[in-house]
């Protein structure tokens, strides 16, 4: 996905740049207003985070001219302010939803599922492959043409692994992806996941092993 | 607080027995005045009149061969009658001897002089008045003096006194009620100009702050000039302290979003099991703090508000679906699925920020105890009175400290694992009860805790 990253604290930036470009993403920055503006007129973005005090402004200006320009890029506004006021008047303003600094980067991630599943409905990023239909976003697994009910964490399980065919993910970095930081991981869940995804990928040309001491890869047969 | 101001009596009261009390005073004095100058008077009038009585009979007197002659005219007595029958007693002396008339009437000593004098005596038992005067008769050869004293008793004037004291006894009342209601017409117009600029203060909503614009007296000028100078600065400082805390939770927030980002991509990188422990203590650390920092403005902003609640009437349901729509990532996030079970309206009256605020922490209170993959059921009913139930299947409240959750910054003895800072029940019982509510916790019997949320 591309997104469009709108916030003036530099360190801050960086830290959630690397962390979506380690996801895989497409991210641009910008610092001000201005430049959000331009780079949002000039860039087709499946998602903006826009931050809501920068130096050239209120992140709220842009959010109305955004919105006055017609376009329907979802916005998730990143914010300080816990007021609950302050951001029932962001969702009045057309953002689709907030999140208050700091943040958890699994939440931000379930927000941009969220939104994207809200605005686009279905299918715009479905990977095919080795007999399985797979749709990130509205979370849908077919196996052979028959659709597979997959649970949240064995979705964002699969979705790690299929984007990556062939690289070895180790536990540690499953489980960072799959939980937040306030809940106890124990490395037998991943094992757990692990064990139900193979479960569902059966009769498919795709199966995941595991290879001692380094973590899980799928691979294609 | 309204009432923690000492009363010391009422102004309006003070000014009314003030002006009654002079207005008594004054009908009073005037009383004892009127009277005793009408007694003067009445006096002076009676005197005349008996002076002109001895006058007549002095003046009948002759001299005639060194004797004595009186020939009383008739009018000398007839012009001392009056209607209350006065007794009339009469003492005609030559020098010294008593020639004719009663012996025994008290004499005047006039001073040497002084022709005429009168007197007020007692004599047989009734107060008179006397009048003297005396003529030095000169014959032939010799020369006497004739002195005529005439007493009269004052039963007329007496009489004539009791009319006039009581007409003025009843000018003296009526002017006195006239006062009256004078004092009280003048102390309700003085006082409802005071009463006036209260209700108006009153009548204001609590986030009405402006200044007193309308007239007022300029006697109260210097009270609303400080009244308004209050109110000035009152909104200024309420003004700041709002600023302020938004202001608080930008520059503390945006830091620990930055070393929590900061932190996360570096767990991404590091493999050493300890350094992964020490990075994952310090992202909880930062959610700990922030959320603290969170719920404290929100309780603060909570106990602000619950003062003056902003009621408006609401649907409970549409403010509930709308809460589980926003939290539904944060399930998803767990695996936990949100189920909603409600009627198909709810309506209530209520300050909509509040309740979001308290719902949303009974909600959150319950994805954060949930085990993965289970449900939390939300049910939202309006008999027997407007509630939101919320349900989880973790392992419930514990039992002995079911009582004290809702106390500020009590955490659960099972709560050790998950970051909170212990306001969250307490911020959704003090906008049940600022609601007239309350706020249920319990233990599912098939395991599970239940809170009830009651409007």
């Amino acid at each position: 996905m591309k997104f469009l990253l709108i916030e003036d604290n530099a360190d801050l930036a960086n830290a959630i740049c690397s962390r979506l470009k380690f996801d895989g993403h497409v991210v641009d920055h910008a610092c001000k207003i201005r430049d959000a503006i331009t780079y949002s007129e000039v860039g087709d973005y499946d998602l903006i985070l826009l931050d809501i005090m920068l130096p050239d402004g209120d992140g709220r200006t842009f959010l109305k001219q955004h919105r006055a320009r017609e376009k329907d890029t979802p916005v998730i506004v990143l914010t300080a302010r816990s007021q609950v006021s302050d951001r029932i008047s962001l969702l009045d303003l057309g953002a689709d939803d907030y999140l208050t600094k700091p943040f958890d980067h699994a939440e931000l991630q379930a927000r941009c599922r969220a939104v994207l599943r809200r605005k686009t409905g279905t299918a715009q990023t479905v990977l095919r492959i080795g007999g399985v239909t797979f749709d990130p976003v509205a979370g849908r697994l077919a196996v052979g043409g028959e659709t597979v009910n997959l649970r949240n964490r064995e979705l964002r399980l699969l979705e790690l692994l299929i984007n990556a065919p062939g690289r070895i993910f180790p536990k540690q970095k499953l489980a960072d992806s799959l939980f937040s930081y306030d809940e106890d991981v124990s490395e037998n869940a991943i094992e757990v996941y692990i064990g139900r995804l193979r479960k569902h990928l059966e009769n498919s040309s795709l199966k995941i092993t595991t290879h001692r001491g380094l973590g899980y890869r799928l691979d294609h047969e | 607080m309204s009432d923690a101001f000492r009363v010391s009596g009422s102004l309006r009261n003070r000014l009314a027995i003030t002006l009654i009390g002079g207005a008594a005073l004054l009908a009073i004095l005037l009383y004892f005045v009127a009277r005793s100058y009408a007694a003067q008077i009445a006096q002076r009038g009676q005197d005349n009149i008996i002076n002109a009585s001895v006058t007549s009979i002095l003046d009948a007197a002759i001299l005639r061969d060194g004797a004595v002659e009186i020939d009383f005219p008739y009018a000398s007595f007839a012009m001392l009658a009056t209607a209350s029958d006065d007794r009339i007693f009469y003492a005609i002396y030559q020098d010294d001897t008593v020639l004719s008339g009663y012996e025994d009437l008290p004499r005047l000593q006039m001073p040497p002089g002084k022709k005429a004098g009168f007197q007020t005596v007692a004599f047989r038992g009734a107060e008179m008045r006397l009048a003297t005067a005396s003529r030095v008769l000169i014959g032939a050869d010799a020369k006497t003096r004739i002195t005529v004293s005439i007493a009269q008793t004052q039963d007329a004037l007496a009489g004539t006194l009791n009319l006039i004291s009581r007409n003025v006894a009843i000018f003296g009342l009526g002017f006195f009620l006239l006062a009256t209601l004078l004092s009280f017409w003048a102390t309700s117009t003085t006082i409802g100009q005071l009463r006036r600029l209260a209700l108006s203060v009153t009548r204001r909503g609590p986030q009405d702050l402006r200044p007193v614009s309308q007239p007022v007296p300029s006697e109260m000028a210097p009270l609303v000039s400080s009244l308004n100078r209050f109110m000035t600065r009152l909104d200024y400082s309420l003004q700041q302290s709002e600023d302020f805390i938004a202001e608080a939770a930008h520059r503390v927030r945006t830091p620990l979003a930055t070393v929590r980002s900061h932190a996360e991509a570096t767990l991404q990188r590091v493999s050493k099991e300890e350094n992964r422990q020490a990075l994952r203590a310090m992202v909880r650390a930062i959610d700990e703090s922030s959320r603290a920092a969170g719920q404290l403005l929100d309780h603060a902003m909570i106990t602000f508000r619950a003062d003056h609640l902003e009621r408006q009437n609401l649907d409970l349901v549409d403010l509930t679906k709308e809460l589980v729509q926003r939290l539904s990532p944060v399930a998803e996030m767990k695996d936990v699925e949100l189920r909603l079970d409600t009627e198909a309206t709810v309506p209530i009256s209520g300050d909509p920020i509040l309740l979001q605020n308290a719902l949303r922490n009974i909600i959150d209170n319950a994805l954060k105890y949930a085990p993965s993959e289970t449900a939390i059921h939300i049910r939202i009913r309006s008999k027997p009175r407007a509630q939101v139930e919320v349900r989880d299947q973790g392992q419930g409240f514990p039992a002995d400290e079911i009582g004290t959750l809702a106390s500020r910054f009590t955490r659960g003895a099972n709560a050790k694992n998950i970051i909170g800072s212990g306001l969250g029940l307490t911020i959704a019982r003090d906008v049940a009860v600022a609601h007239g509510g309350t706020l249920d916790l319990s233990n599912k019997p098939e395991g599970g805790a239940c809170v009830i949320f009651s409007l």
